[in-house]
């Protein structure tokens, strides 16, 4: 400092450059190194996991259906107005027939159907059933088509027909969003879903509540088997450690179907209460299909990854620190709350983040266990996947799901730290 | 430790009451599965206490003492319901003779430290009771369907003839079908395919990622760190679906500009899939490992002359490896247990094991894929055991002592 | 050090991969089935005998359960690699009206029966999408313990309604088809006007109020292999599955089970070719649907499973079970004395409401 000072000039690196520009060289050198390191994997995670989710959930808002099958009738509903409690005029038929006329021709129309119904039940049959006498329609020579179309079928003189259609003819949309938290896009603005179909926010809750109760009950099972496989002696614990890797390496189907045979009233568990009395034959206990199957099931698969960060936190924990507060007068409940706890803290953040997430997203298990109550948000999702087809839908509940876990990460990077999670 | 502690016999006012109280604990079963709790509690409780009275005071010799109690147990119990009993019998009578000497001749003490509570002690064993009863949580699905697994019908149930274990109940016949079976085979031989080259792969390019990022400047750490995760925290079924439209327009590139076979493209996609699967838990072990590695021993191997591939194969790679191959034994894991992202990506060609899993669990009753799960469990017990024992090996051959 | 040969075997692994498969490459095909003993009827009845006639390899894929929602997504993403899918005819409607399916021409593309009938009079009524060549009749009817009912045997659907007379579970497939009608038949609707009940909305209610008072007793099954493990079990005192389950479980595996036939509701299952194939694939597809639909196949296959043939012609050639040798033909569905209370499916209702009705139906169920 002093010299620097003393000579009034900038330091010099061995090789003349100033010493700040050489550091600073150097830091950018490292950089680029450390870069240079992680830009393979970054490049292929980006490519082949981020932008495939993004494109999977930009989904959620995209609608080009109406638009791309019923060009014509959307740009004829765009001089209608839907509050006037009116029908609209001949030119909408006209251009709808043209419109329908050209989309049986590809086969479109049923899949509009199905898209509208998503909206309105009755649409789906609506349009297969008109579909197959609109196909018999001349656009050029039947005109006019008005009445007609309400003599297929009554609905096209209904003013909410017109008004879905309408209503879903934008290409972008936040009606699968609506859709997702109960609601539904109608022209009066966001409004709630009849009560007959509102089911995705009690899902969602449900999903939140389970993944909880999973994660509190994998904390009370992990934290004891942690702390004595971190406190026996090295031999004794990794034989006891081939108990919790067993159960994690076996494969995923295999242990829900343990469980099955576990728990269903003619499985092990009641057979064994029976055999011993504690239950009578014709009392046996539910405890499969159910959120109680759910719970269980996932909470014994969950459980490795909860004691499996604990443990490499508590092996770090030096036995010394109970010895000293003890020494110094601490009961063994004192040392283990204000010393012993206090340090594992971070395992249990650990383990518990990881239980959660996981829970959170997972479908197979409360699938076969969990039976009409003790199922997820991602059965939800996977059945609008492979059975309803209702992508948007699926996408938009995906994104928001997405969204928690997302707030959840951030959240515990910042309390805990992403590094400091261990997985033994 | 243990020579530390002296143990000396249990006055019989201990002795008696806990021999009595673990006496009608098993009572209180049997007792209320043959009409009355409260009978079989209060005759449990008298014949153990009995038993322990009469080999204290009278018998004085415990081998002895063992036989006897082990043989008539077993016969009572083979008397009440037959073979399956009889070894239960057979069972509580080493528990409780064991616990009979346990008790009188001090020996829970042997292990502990001298000044302990009497209160301590309960708390020590009852803790003890306790991990013991999650361990068995842990591994009781596992046991239980292994049994079935010989189960000479075609369902997922005990039979009665099992239950007698009666021979007639058992065959091996789902694990002929495990070996014989075309699609079982294929799917298994895919596995292997599969699992190792997709761990490679991450375990490579995740290895090279986590040293990157634990230099000390990395420019938006956080943020890269997050999308590197994000395999694991983003729910499979919506990355299943995202994969499955991305890996299709790759295979139409691959097949059709490259001109590459089907197979082998349906290959690439599940590998490259279940390799991006497995990168977060290589990225967090290995970072973990990381934080501890001493970055001087890398300017040490420098100074010396050795060029940065050298250094890293010769000294960081040593001593980060316990890290890289945990990290890899999850990413296998990863990949050997994926189920759902491997129906929407993979084709027919690329079926694994745990798609031929679950397709046996939904279309058809089979417990093979009971037999399949315990021939992987013995082999990863076996895999287990010889770490283990190359562990103790290892710590024999440089002196330590056991710890 | 280790790594290093591990890479280097993992390059060369895949460096040599490309030569090893190129070679069965061009002579595969990808067959999509519903796994277990009915691809393996159609592994006996089928595939075996068209590779020994071409030399074809042929590759199943037990996807039949989600043909509709991939073949949708390889459509859209332009690369459909199934050449052949067995779907339920529901499916194959909903496949052919969204465009999915190739429409097939039964006279000029399908063999015509040994007696020179022309297939589509062969198939008749049977025929009941353009893109669709059925291949099984089967039913979808009920199993019930015949140790958990006593004397008391079920003689009727409506059983599964009377948790009184038969206390226990029963299992119902989770979807709305089926379950809907069952429920209106046992509410008091006579069986010729389920539909037009069903067609409106408080039709639509009163199946689910019907359905609703033995919501906790039902165990909602999805896959075929769940109600015969629930009843092997005793989990289930009775439930709905498709009658080759049940055949199996009571003939092959002794189980203690018996079938009501009592308003099994028949539906078919079947072939159709995936739309957007290349000329030479769909080639091969339609020779092997030729092939494998004929009056001999078809009769075939029921040695190995207790359907029905969907030809006329192949009746008389069912013949006796490959390895239990008892007769196929009393457990076949359409068997007079099993068909005596047959409830017929409207397959052109369940194309139109299918979207409506499952909507509703799934939103009750998760309530």
């Amino acid at each position: 400092m002093t010299d620097t000072a003393a000579t009034g000039g900038p330091v010099l690196a061995a090789d003349g450059t100033p010493l700040k520009k050489s550091l600073a060289r150097a830091l950018r050198i490292q950089k680029l190194r450390a870069l240079a390191l992680i830009a393979p994997l970054l490049i292929f995670v980006l490519v082949s996991f981020i932008i495939p989710i993004g494109t999977m959930l930009s989904r959620s808002v995209a609608n080009d259906l109406v638009a791309d099958t019923l060009p014509l009738t959307v740009v004829a509903l765009e001089s209608w107005d839907a509050e006037s409690g009116e029908l609209p005029d001949e030119p909408v038929y006209a251009a709808f027939v043209t419109d329908m006329v050209a989309a049986i021709a590809v086969k479109r129309h049923t899949r509009l159907g199905t898209r509208l119904n998503y909206e309105q039940t009755g649409m789906s049959s609506l349009f297969r059933k008109s579909g197959r006498k609109i196909k018999k329609l001349d656009p050029a020579a039947d005109a006019p088509f008005k009445d007609t179309l309400i003599g297929i079928n009554k609905d096209w003189g209904d003013v909410e027909t017109w008004k879905v259609l309408k209503t879903h003819s934008v290409r972008i949309t936040n009606g699968y969003f609506l859709n997702a938290i109960d609601m539904r896009r109608t022209p009066e603005g966001a409004q709630a879903q009849p009560e007959d179909k509102q089911i995705l926010v009690t899902l969602f809750q449900r999903t939140l509540i389970m993944s909880l109760v999973i994660t509190a009950s994998c904390i009370v099972l992990g934290y004891p088997v942690a702390w004595i496989l971190a406190n026996l002696p090295a031999r004794t614990a990794n034989v006891l450690m081939i108990l919790v890797l067993l159960p994690f390496w076996t494969s995923l189907l295999v242990r829900t179907s343990a469980w099955k045979v576990m728990l269903q009233q003619q499985g092990v568990i009641n057979e064994v209460l029976v055999w011993v009395g504690l239950v009578a034959d014709d009392a046996r206990l539910v405890m499969i299909n159910n959120q109680f199957g759910t719970i269980v099931a996932m909470t014994h698969i969950l459980l490795p990854f909860m004691i499996l960060p604990m443990y490499s936190v508590m092996q770090t924990i030096k036995p010394t620190y109970v010895r000293a507060a003890k020494s110094m007068g601490a009961t063994d409940w004192t040392a283990f709350w204000r010393i012993y706890f206090p340090l594992s803290v971070p395992g249990i953040g650990a383990g518990s983040i990881l239980v959660f997430i996981l829970a959170i997203g997972y479908y197979i298990t409360p699938e076969i266990v969990g039976g009409t109550k003790g199922v997820f948000i991602s059965n939800r999702i996977a059945y609008h996947i492979s059975s309803s087809l209702n992508w948007g839908l699926a996408a938009a509940l995906g994104a928001i799901l997405l969204a928690v876990v997302l707030i959840l990460y951030w959240a515990y990077d910042k309390i805990v730290g992403i590094d400091n999670v261990k997985l033994g | 430790m243990a020579a530390l502690t002296p143990i000396s016999r249990k006055p019989m006012s201990m002795v008696l009451p806990v021999t009595a109280a673990a006496g009608g604990f098993f009572g209180l079963f049997l007792g209320t599965a043959n009409g009355s709790g409260l009978l079989g509690v209060v005759l449990g409780a008298a014949i153990i206490t009995g038993l322990a009275a009469f080999y204290i005071f009278v018998l004085k010799n415990e081998a002895l003492a063992k036989w006897i109690t082990i043989a008539s147990m077993a016969v009572v119990g083979f008397l009440l319901g037959g073979i399956a009993l009889m070894i239960v019998g057979a069972l509580a009578g080493w528990f409780y003779h064991w616990f009979i000497y346990w008790l009188y001749e001090g020996r829970y003490r042997a292990r502990l430290l001298p000044y302990l509570t009497p209160k301590q002690v309960l708390w020590h064993y009852g803790f003890r009771v306790i991990c013991g009863a999650i361990f068995v949580f842990l591994i009781t699905p596992i046991l239980v369907v292994m049994p079935l697994s010989f189960n000479a019908q075609d369902f997922f149930t005990f039979t009665p003839e099992m239950l007698r274990l009666d021979p007639a109940g058992y065959s091996l016949k789902h694990y002929q079908d495990f070996f014989n079976n075309n699609e079982w085979q294929r799917s298994f031989k895919n596995s292997l395919i599969i699992a190792p080259i997709a761990t490679v792969i991450s375990v490579s390019l995740g290895t090279l990622a986590a040293i990157g990022l634990s230099q000390s400047h990395v420019p938006f750490r956080r943020a890269i760190m997050a999308v590197l995760i994000s395999p694991m925290i983003v729910p499979l079924i919506i990355s299943a679906t995202g994969m499955f439209f991305f890996y299709s327009d790759i295979g139409n590139w691959l097949e059709g500009s490259l001109g590459l076979p089907k197979s082998f493209v349906g290959y690439v996609k599940v590998v490259l899939a279940h390799a991006v699967l497995g990168i977060p838990f290589v990225i967090i072990t290995v970072t973990a490992t990381l934080v501890g590695f001493d970055n001087s021993l890398t300017r040490a191997a420098a100074n010396m002359g050795a060029g940065p591939v050298t250094t890293f194969f010769r000294v960081q790679m040593p001593l980060i490896l316990p890290g890289v191959i945990s990290g890899g034994l999850f990413a296998f894991i990863t990949s050997f247990d994926e189920v759902v992202v491997v129906l929407f990506v993979g084709s027919a060609g690329q079926k694994t094991l745990p798609w031929q899993m679950f397709t046996g669990l939904r279309e058809q009753i089979s417990p093979t894929i009971l037999a399949v799960a315990t021939i992987l469990v013995a082999i990863s017990i076996m895999l287990l055991a010889t770490v283990e024992m190359l562990r103790r090996r290892s710590e024999r051959l440089r002196g330590m002592s056991p710890t | 050090m280790k790594l290093t040969k591990l890479t280097a075997l993992a390059a060369t692994t895949a460096l040599c991969a490309p030569m090893a498969f190129a070679e069965d490459m061009a002579n595969e095909m990808t067959i999509v089935s519903w796994g277990g003993a009915y691809s393996k009827s159609q592994l006996k009845a089928y595939h075996e005998p068209y590779s020994a006639n071409t030399g074809v390899t042929i590759l199943n894929d037990d996807s039949s359960a989600e043909a509709v929602a991939k073949l949708r997504a390889m459509n859209e993403a332009g690369n459909v690699t199934w050449d052949v899918v067995d779907v339920v005819a529901a499916d194959a409607m909903r496949l052919c009206d969204e465009g999915l399916a190739l429409e097939i021409d039964a006279d000029t593309q399908l063999a015509a029966a040994p007696d020179g009938t022309s297939a589509s009079e062969d198939f008749g009524e049977l025929l009941v999408s353009e893109c669709f060549i059925p291949q099984i009749v089967y039913s979808t009817t009920f199993g019930y313990r015949t140790d958990m009912v006593g004397d008391n045997a079920p003689t009727s659907v409506c059983a599964i309604f009377d948790t009184e007379a038969y206390p226990g579970k029963r299992s119902l497939e989770k979807r709305s088809i089926n379950n809907m009608e069952w429920a209106l038949i046992c509410d008091g609707v006579a069986k010729e006007d389920v539909y037009d009940v069903l067609e409106t909305s408080e039709g639509q209610d009163r199946a689910l109020a019907k359905l609703d008072t033995i919501k906790d007793d039902v165990i909602w099954w999805s896959a075929g292999a769940d109600t015969p493990q629930l009843l092997a079990d005793g989990e289930v005192v009775m439930g709905s599955t498709y009658n080759g389950r049940l055949f199996s479980v009571i003939e092959e595996q002794k189980q203690p089970v018996a079938m009501l036939w009592d308003a099994q509701v028949f539906d078919l299952d079947g072939w159709i070719i995936p739309a957007g194939l290349s000329p030479e694939r769909q080639a091969r597809a339609l020779d092997y649907i030729m092939f494998a639909t004929d009056t001999q196949r078809l009769a075939d296959q029921a040695k190995y499973i207790s359907y029905g043939p969907a030809r006329a012609s192949s009746a008389p050639l069912v013949g006796q079970h490959a390895e239990l040798g008892i007769d196929m033909a009393p457990h076949m569905p359409t068997d007079p004395n099993n068909a005596q209370n047959t409830f017929l499916f409207n397959y052109e209702f369940w194309a139109d409401y299918r979207d409506d009705i499952e909507t509703k139906f799934q939103a009750w169920l998760a309530k």
